[in-house]
């Protein structure tokens, strides 16, 4: 997923899991789940957001419990990456366990609600096409891109499982 | 530059000579210990989809504790999964109805000094108290583990926390965390790792380090850890036979912490937790005179064997107030034998206190002792969301297990002090 276009959608700090993944829908199935995803901050998010569009927040975004259908949700819906200044601890596990990006950038408060923003994911590189500004967030390690690509750990596991029973 | 413990334990088990916070390594699990509810029902389907089995028996540990005893067909259901999987992938290392995941697992010697463990469950940091460094994970990221033995993880910072004093009589582990609670607050721990230290710490037995390792949780934490010293060593040997090798466990003297937090002990006051929140703790002469319903000594944070005993001194030769109830869920079924033949739980039972199963119950809301519309509750156990323990309009504060006796015997939340050493009430 190297080198990827999309719309920033700006939040602030703080975001937990429950406005990612409300409570009250969480034993609901994951695509009826996700269109309450971010409800509460912006109440337009589930229905416009595109496939390929990042999240772009303050500090901790995530905070809160291990629900993984915070990253599912967000998954669910097409988002690609996630800039923000800093992560929840175990939000930051689920994201790439189901193969979001979540970029650390100290420059996010840089980014406008709406801007165009080009990713190169190996790098860490963000380009603001709308702003024309560059920015560097802290690069993600190779083997952790490898599970992100593949689309989360189970995608990958499911790879590298079966390329290891196939040269057994 | 020298390493925390953490660091060095991450270190040999990513099979390195050094890592630094913040670095992404991949690391060799010890062990991995799930329970009924985030277990076999999750894990197995995702094995199956990807053919695989546990990759070593002898390292997994399946405790069931959510669901028990079952209250209805689905629980049952869930139960009779686990019990055939566990036989399926040949893990002897079963116990089943036999108390609390966080506490039976040391219980039968499955922690040593050093380990790096992963449990299926957020209080995990419990297993801190031994020295391993042990954090929670979710189920995918449990099913990945058990699949292949090893998981990622960035390094976390250290956060230095320093107790040292003299605890005043009627406080204990529980008011040191409900206290870090409300001065750190929910994101204090900020996904690192408290390591707990001070002369406090070191006089304090298994029981209450792992209070303060499993409220770390409460405090947003990765994990807590306490280094091991002759107590856990002590521990060990009375659990497993054997001492454990006296390995170098240990912080190094120049190692760096993100910060070093002291706090003295002589100013502690039994602290209480307003609903709906640990963070929204006090001291308990703030929430005094608040009325309750019932009163709950559960959970894997207080009801081990010196969390009874701690009621039990308060509760002993007195009445519970008649329009409430106690329920005691001891945390598992060794702690239990044990308050019975030491004389703590004919105390309880001679309170008005009724005993419960040993399990989580209604500590999550899943077993008996849940909670109806406009129940007001207090509980030793780690949290007190809305809607945790039942319903959604219930109110429920938090207190150590002395302060949740006293507010039994007065029917309304009550500071424990008074009723210890022969206090007149
Ligand atoms: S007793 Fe409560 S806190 Fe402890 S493992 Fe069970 S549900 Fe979780």
């Amino acid at each position: 997923m190297n080198d990827q276009t999309g719309r920033a959608w700006v939040f602030g700090d703080n975001v937990d899991t429950d406005q990612l993944a409300p409570g009250i829908y969480i034993k609901r199935p994951i695509a009826e789940l996700a269109r309450h995803c971010l409800e509460g901050l912006a109440p337009d998010f589930a229905s416009s957001v595109s496939p390929g569009d990042c999240v772009v927040a303050g500090k901790n975004f995530g905070a809160g419990s291990s629900r993984e259908q915070a990253a599912e949700a967000l998954r669910h819906l097409g988002v690609k990456a996630i800039i923000a200044q800093s992560f929840g601890g175990i939000f930051y596990r689920n994201a790439i366990n189901f193969g979001l990006l979540p970029l650390i950038c100290a420059d996010a408060s840089s980014i406008g609600n709406g801007d165009i923003l080009r990713i190169d994911a190996s790098s860490g590189e963000v380009f603001n096409l709308t702003r024309e500004q560059n920015y560097q967030a802290e690069a993600i390690p190779a083997h952790l891109l490898q599970i992100i690509n593949a689309g989360g750990l189970l995608p990958y596991l499911e790879t590298r499982l079966g390329v290891k029973t196939k040269n057994d | 530059m020298g390493q925390t413990l953490a660091e060095k334990i991450i270190a040999r088990a990513a099979g390195r000579e050094h890592v630094r916070p913040g670095e992404i390594v991949t690391c060799s699990v010890d062990l991995a210990m799930m329970h009924d509810s985030g277990g076999p029902r999750r894990i197995k389907p995702v094995l199956e989809k990807l053919g695989a089995k546990v990759w070593d028996a002898d390292k997994v540990v399946v405790i069931t504790d959510h669901f028990v005893p079952a209250v209805d067909v689905q629980s049952a259901e869930i139960l009779n999964l686990t019990r055939e999987w566990v036989v399926a992938q040949g893990i002897e290392n079963f116990y089943d109805m036999q108390g609390i995941c966080h506490v039976v697992l040391p219980e039968r010697g499955h922690l040593l000094p050093g380990m790096f463990v992963v449990g299926g469950d957020s209080h995990s940091p419990t297993g801190g108290a031994f020295g391993c460094f042990m954090f929670g994970v979710g189920a995918t990221d449990m099913a990945g583990i058990v699949a292949t033995g090893e998981t990622w993880i960035k390094v976390p910072e250290t956060i230095s926390i320093d107790w040292s004093g003299k605890m005043p009589r009627g406080t204990c582990a529980k008011d040191i965390m409900l206290k870090l609670c409300a001065s750190l607050g929910m994101d204090g721990g900020d996904y690192q790792v408290i390591q707990y230290s001070g002369n406090v710490i070191s006089s304090f037995d298994m029981a209450e380090r792992m209070t303060l390792c499993n409220m770390a949780a409460e405090l947003g934490a990765q994990t807590g850890i306490v280094a091991a010293d002759n107590t856990t060593l002590d521990f060990i040997e009375n659990t497993i036979g054997a001492r454990p090798e006296a390995q170098n466990w240990h912080g190094d003297a120049d190692a760096s912490y993100r910060k070093t937090l002291r706090f003295d002990a002589g100013a502690l006051i039994p602290q209480v937790a307003a609903p709906h929140s640990p963070a929204n703790a006090a001291g308990v002469d703030e929430q005094a005179s608040a009325k309750i319903t019932q009163a709950y000594i559960g959970a894997c944070t207080g009801a081990k064997l010196n969390d009874l005993q701690m009621a039990a001194e308060v509760l002993a030769g007195r009445q519970i107030a008649r329009d409430i109830r106690l329920l005691i869920a001891p945390a598992s079924v060794r702690e239990l034998a044990q308050a019975t033949k030491d004389g703590t739980l004919g105390i309880l039972l001679a309170a008005g206190a009724t005993l419960l199963p040993s399990g989580c119950g209604a500590c999550a809301g899943y077993g008996a002792g849940v909670l109806g519309e406009g129940d007001v509750c207090i509980a030793s156990t780690a949290r007190n969301f809305q809607g945790r323990m039942g319903s959604k309009s219930a109110r429920v504060y938090l207190g150590s297990p002395y302060t949740v006796a006293a507010s039994a015997i007065a029917g309304e939340i009550c500071d424990p002090r008074p009723f210890l050493d022969g206090g007149v009430l």
